[in-house]
């Protein structure tokens, strides 16, 4: 049970700043997806963390002290990678056992955890097979094994399951948040995939180039975005910008009612809503526009609609019967309670 | 069908090229002496042998000087050539292919060229005409092999392997030994055994460093091939051969124990 505090954090090297002032409190036995494109600084995190690389700023602290001083073998933050999971000399056993061992447990102490271990990713039975003759989630697995058999303060998951075949991503996502609650054991789990952190995490920090854009629960994401760069990362590409007079936003097309943005300042504001809560020939009078639609896509459960609304472009999704066809004039409904702001400057 | 026949022909080959020009030496070695159009010699003997055997012969001499230096310069080589190979093959940085076009020279630029102006040195240092000279004079054409083949090696090998034991519990040290040795030991046998066989086989710089003291196998051997005495020039080169044909078999053996971990030879 394990506090994990990141305070200013930054990385550099050379010219790039992968990491840049990271600020960011794990609670004890939480789960926390990092989450962003390639290359925005998570696995840097993520190393930082275990101990394999030093900070260039900043500090990380566990349960209140500074772990900075204590090296990767002492600091107690496992950290299973996407590659190169297993030691490739040993079998399933020493694998599991490597980090008992380390610890001068005597054999038969070690025999008993790794078994009891195999039992709960249930891998019982695979003790001797070598570690190139399992399939990538029984890799997988073991690494996971592996790593909880130490019984470790904080566990660091690179990309867990990006490797794995979609069926197989399900069972681990389940596997993994299973032995994750009844463990308690704090996680941070690194991963590009937005539904992956949503399903999986307790919380979402979204690091884009190396500095956190939100710290949240998943729901939030969806529908109190803190930027448009958020918005975007979670598939929200519309947009309108207004000016904002409190719940008032005067917008090219019409002024429109909201009932949120009280922490943002009077003024340039961007407006936006998930493509899921647009109505169409809504009977309601608030802030209804006329729209043109576009194209219109089949996406089999319901209809990716593309419209005009003055001089931007929306996507609302909606029902797979509703009758719109491309060209023809719509009214659609943007409901106050689901309108959204983010400030301008994103 | 056609598989067989190729492997067939090619065990042909490889017992036709490595292992039939030996049968000569063998017969030569026990011969007095052996002309054409005589299919066999008229007249055996253990001349030879007795010749190798002598002290005056120098053979027992120069074969402990030769397997001496040989593994010290083996030796050195894993301590020098270890840590950059892991460099070279593990990191990406500025320099890199000017690094490793530098390491390699050796393999290019022709040994004598660079011998006078190392003698001299070696000379300032009072290393010419030692044993220690000469383990290092060795080092310049061994290095270059050992580094490249282990470099391949840890190309093949990945960085995550060594931080999952930092993470696990393991001290840099322990890392090592339980992690990256085994992972590597088989590329790194065989790059010791090649190391071994370019050491073994030099001639011109040990008569160049060595300046007559430090007398090898190659040394003695050598003189005899010049001097056209086929008897004992052929009992020589069955002594300063054996090592070869041993570390050929060890290296396939090698090779074939963990195919896996080897594969980065492949890339050479």
């Amino acid at each position: 049970m394990t506090t994990v505090q990141v305070q200013a954090l930054s990385k550099r090297y050379n010219a790039i700043t992968a990491v840049k002032g990271l600020e960011l409190t794990v609670k004890s036995g939480e789960l926390v997806a990092l989450l962003g494109p390639s290359g925005c600084g998570k696995t840097t995190t993520m190393r930082m963390i275990a101990g394999l690389l030093p900070p260039t700023t900043g500090d990380i602290l566990f349960d209140g002290r500074s772990v900075l001083a204590i090296p990767a073998e002492r600091r107690g933050a496992v950290m299973v990678f996407q590659k190169h999971l297993l030691f490739p000399h040993m079998n399933v056993a020493e694998n599991v056992g490597f980090g008992l061992k380390m610890r001068g447990l005597a054999k038969a102490e070690i025999a008993r955890r790794v078994h009891a271990m195999l039992e709960l990713v249930q891998l019982t039975g695979f003790e001797q097979r070598r570690a190139q003759a399992l399939s990538g989630g029984q890799q997988q697995r073991v690494a996971l094994a592996r790593a909880l058999v130490i019984e470790p303060q904080v566990l660091l998951l690179d990309e867990p399951l990006a490797n794995l075949d979609a069926n197989l991503r399900l069972e681990m996502r389940w596997l993994i948040r299973t032995i994750q609650k009844a463990l308690g054991i704090t996680t941070i789990f690194v991963t590009h995939d937005q539904e992956e952190a949503v399903m999986l995490a307790d919380r979402v920090a979204l690091l884009v180039d190396g500095t956190l854009q939100q710290f949240d629960e998943p729901r939030a994401f969806y529908e109190r975005p803190r930027s448009t760069t958020v918005a975007r990362f979670f598939r929200n590409e519309n947009f309108l910008a207004g000016i904002k007079r409190g719940n008032q936003v005067q917008t090219e097309v019409g002024t429109l009612t909201v009932e949120c943005g009280d922490e943002l300042a009077d003024g340039a504001v961007f407006l936006t809503m998930r493509p899921e809560h647009v109505l169409i020939n809504s009977p309601q009078t608030t802030n209804v526009l006329a729209a043109t639609v576009d194209t219109v896509l089949y996406m089999g459960s319901y209809l990716q609609v593309q419209i005009q609304i003055g001089t931007v472009r929306w996507v609302i999704n909606t029902a797979a019967n509703a009758d719109v066809q491309p060209g023809c004039p719509i009214r659609i409904q943007l409901p106050p309670s689901q309108l959204w702001l983010v400030p301008a400057d994103g | 069908m056609m598989r067989r026949i190729l492997r067939l022909v090619a065990c042909a080959l490889i017992i036709s090229g490595v292992l039939l020009p030996l049968i000569p030496q063998m017969v030569w070695s026990f011969a007095t002496n052996w002309f054409f159009p005589a299919l066999l010699p008229p007249q055996w003997g253990f001349k030879a042998w007795r010749y190798v055997l002598s002290p005056s012969s120098q053979v027992g001499e120069a074969l402990w000087n030769s397997i001496g230096v040989a593994v010290l310069v083996v030796l050195l080589a894993v301590v020098i050539g270890l840590p950059a190979a892991r460099v070279l093959g593990l990191q990406q940085f500025r320099g890199k292919q000017m690094v490793t076009w530098l390491l390699t020279a050796p393999l290019f630029v022709p040994t004598i060229v660079v011998i006078m102006g190392i003698h001299i040195v070696f000379i300032r240092y009072g290393l010419a005409d030692t044993f220690l000279g000469v383990v290092f004079v060795h080092l310049i054409p061994a290095l270059p092999y050992f580094i490249l083949l282990m470099s391949s090696v840890f190309a093949n090998y990945a960085i995550e392997f060594e931080e999952t034991a930092r993470t696990l519990g393991a001290s840099a040290m322990r890392t090592f030994w339980h992690v990256t040795l085994p992972a590597i030991w088989p590329g790194l046998t065989v790059a010791m055994l090649f190391t071994f066989l370019v050491s073994w086989s030099q001639y011109i710089t040990t008569v160049l460093i060595g300046g007559g003291r430090v007398v090898t196998l190659p040394m003695v051997l050598f003189p005899l091939i010049s001097a056209a005495n086929h008897t004992n020039a052929a009992a020589v080169s069955l002594v300063f051969i054996l090592p070869a044909i041993l570390i050929l078999i060890l290296t396939s053996h090698a090779l074939d124990s963990n195919a896996s971990a080897i594969g980065g030879l492949g890339r050479l």
